[in-house]
């Protein structure tokens, strides 16, 4: 395309600018927004850690991210869901991917006069989005919810608008829980809502969820925790009532761990385990398996390295699951595949 | 000087000439204004190619059965243009349903009947609506437009017009009629303005005439000023139509954002600018990004199409009027 081409230049331009200027290894990466907050935290006190290189981000979104490094036009890329073997037959060499942080999704409501955190089975969330659930005193919904006295009134259901890895994983979930939803709508980043309002964001999702009385949307965790909001419970696959928090969000990637493929590339919604909550995901660093620049190369090694380390502390303070340890393991074997 | 002997000399030829002629400086800054003027043919041709050049995926997969279907699907890689033209017509079309009269009224209002000072004031205020960013639009109407649709506007017009199917279905706040409010209020700026503009410009021998016809001021007004006008309220009022069928952000946080075509105005919508800003950054399949890019192309196309007919309605008028 020309415009990656013309990115490419500019690019180019300025990395040859700063190189001659200070003599630094610039790396430019690109994609998921999700994960910017602690990336960019990342690359600021990796760029203090070692002073020779410095890496650029720019949160473009998981999709962005990946058409950017397909093209070319950035040396790494980042992405919210795992690159499809379609995409991945567009390279030479089979990138890697490197899971860094996890996230989890709650679901949020705004029902009149219940201030108690509802619990939502499975069957619950899969049956409000299909729209086959309809009320709020649905037996589905009061069999779950003992003692909380919901009213009978219309469900009005919330989703993105906008293409999001949040959709994506939520859409997974759904698609895992309920053949129903598998086969009418499946997952994806964008898919086509059985009905709904979309909002535009986490903060278009929770603003329609806070104006409209009845209403029921899902956000990330993080952005839950930081806007101090209520969200509800989630039956997970053992049976258990779980809030999602930071320890139930690492719990369901150390459940996923055991049976993790050799790629990374992993879906850990609806994992097995008691503490491990069901919504859950990676976020993926999409990393080249050949480097030809060896300065580039030293660079993003050292980056991985410091990243499965001091990196990790950096997360549960900005609001990020950290990597359980096993799977930090399994990552610092596949880092010496980068070649 | 110089020129009195450029113009008495016969006129030179060939190279000879053209030196003389750049000399002269006309030419140069014909040539320059020449340039300047043709990069806007430059960057429509190149926009239209650069669009045409990356939709050939749905292009040949759909053809012109993209404009009529209904299907969007991410997932199964299904695509159809259908809902979101529908969206940004009917949007479109609200938000002048509501402006123009009431847009035309205040520019009447500013520019004939109010005292200078006070026409000057809101003015001011009007220009600077012109100004506000849309997302800030889209969060007045988010947060105030959207709660008055839902508690008055909307159950006030389905208990008085609810036999019309399209002031029917249940009550969200959302959809279609709201954002097709929150385009009459960004719009109305535009219309204001450029129409108090136009009718400033009519000589006071209009009025004058028709006030010793034995017209009233508000007759004047009406039957003599305003045609008078006519072309001026026209251009306001298209360019506010373009505004409204490119508008993003206010819309889409409006909207609903559904991927359906629905028959009542209270249902939830989507418009194709709307869908392309949600779906673009995270679209990864070659068929999702191509369907978006050939969306934008339809949009070109439609306003092209709304232009063209604008145009021929400024043409039948203005025959009309001066026959």
């Amino acid at each position: 395309m020309k415009k990656s081409s013309l990115w490419l230049g500019a690019f180019a331009a300025l990395a040859v600018l700063l190189v001659v200027a200070q003599a630094k290894v610039l790396i430019n990466a690109a994609g998921a927004t999700f994960p910017y907050p602690i990336y960019g935290k990342w690359f600021e006190e990796f760029g203090k850690a070692d002073p020779d290189a410095q890496i650029n981000y720019q949160s473009v979104g998981s999709g962005g991210g990946i058409r950017m490094f397909t093209d070319g036009t950035v040396d790494f890329g980042a992405s919210d869901m795992p690159m499809t073997d379609e995409q991945l037959g567009k390279f030479k060499s089979k990138p890697l991917h490197f899971p860094t942080v996890l996230g989890g999704i709650v679901p949020t409501y705004n029902i009149p006069g219940v201030s108690q955190d509802l619990k939502f089975t499975p069957e619950a969330l899969a049956g409000i989005y299909l729209g086959n659930i309809k009320k709020w005193n649905d037996p589905e919904l009061t069999k779950a919810n003992p003692g909380v006295k919901l009213p009978d009134a219309e469900i009005v259901v919330v989703h993105r608008s906008d293409g999001s890895g949040t959709s994506f994983v939520f859409t997974d979930y759904l698609s895992k829980v309920s053949p129903e939803w598998k086969s009418k709508v499946g997952a994806s980043t964008s898919v086509s809502w059985p009905g709904g309002i979309g909002g535009k964001g986490n903060e278009g999702v929770s603003g329609v969820v806070k104006q409209t009385p009845n209403s029921i949307g899902y956000v990330e965790l993080i952005y839950a925790l930081q806007n101090k909001m209520a969200y509800g419970f989630i039956r997970n696959a053992a049976g258990t009532y779980l809030k999602a928090n930071l320890e139930s969000v690492t719990e369901a990637a150390a459940a996923a761990a055991k049976a993790m493929p050799a790629d990374f590339r992993v879906s850990i919604t609806n994992p097995p385990g008691k503490k491990a909550y069901p919504i859950a995901t990676f976020t993926w660093l999409l990393i080249p398996s050949k480097i030809e620049d060896q300065g580039k190369k030293k660079a993003i090694v050292a980056f991985l390295q410091w990243m499965l380390k001091d990196g990790q502390k950096y997360a549960e303070s900005l609001g990020y699951a950290p990597l359980p340890k096993d799977v930090v393991a399994q990552e610092e074997k596949q880092i010496t595949l980068i070649k | 000087m110089a020129i009195s002997a450029a113009v008495s000399a016969p006129p030179p030829t060939g190279a000879r000439a053209l030196l003389l002629r750049l000399r002269n400086g006309d030419e140069v800054a014909r040539l320059i204004t020449l340039a300047f003027a043709s990069i806007i043919l430059a960057v429509t041709v190149g926009l239209v190619y650069q669009l045409w050049s990356t939709c050939a995926l749905p292009r040949h997969k759909f053809g012109f059965g993209f404009l009529t279907s209904s299907e969007w699907n991410p997932v199964t890689g299904q695509f159809g243009a259908w809902p979101f033209i529908y969206g940004t017509v009917v949007t479109s079309v609200i938000a002048l349903i509501v402006a123009v009269p009431l847009g035309l009224g205040a520019a009447i209002f500013l520019a004939e009947l109010a005292p200078p000072r006070i026409s000057s004031a809101f003015t001011f205020f009007i220009e600077l609506l012109a100004a506000v960013p849309s997302v800030i639009y889209g969060l007045l109407a988010m947060f105030t437009l959207v709660p008055i649709m839902r508690e008055y506007v909307e159950p006030f017009l389905q208990k008085t017009l609810g036999f019309l199917p399209i002031f029917q279905g249940t009550i969200s706040g959302y959809g279609y009629l709201t954002a097709g409010v929150i385009l009459a209020i960004m719009t109305l700026p535009f219309i204001i303005s450029i129409s108090r503009e136009a009718l400033l410009e009519v000589p006071t021998e209009q009025r004058e005439a028709a006030l010793a016809l034995g017209a009233t001021r508000w007759e004047s007004t009406w039957q003599a000023v305003v045609p008078y006008a006519r072309l001026g309220i026209f251009g306001s009022v298209f360019l506010g139509l373009a505004r409204a069928l490119g508008e993003t952000m206010a819309v889409t946080m409006v909207i609903g954002n559904d991927h359906k075509v629905h028959e009542s105005l209270f249902a939830l919508g989507y418009t194709i600018a709307a869908i392309i800003a949600n779906e673009f950054s995270e679209a990864t399949a070659d068929m999702h990004v191509q369907s978006l890019i050939f969306l934008g192309l339809v949009l070109f196309l439609l306003t092209i199409v709304i232009n063209a007919l604008a145009r021929l309605l400024i043409i039948a008028t203005t025959r009309r009027g001066s026959s």
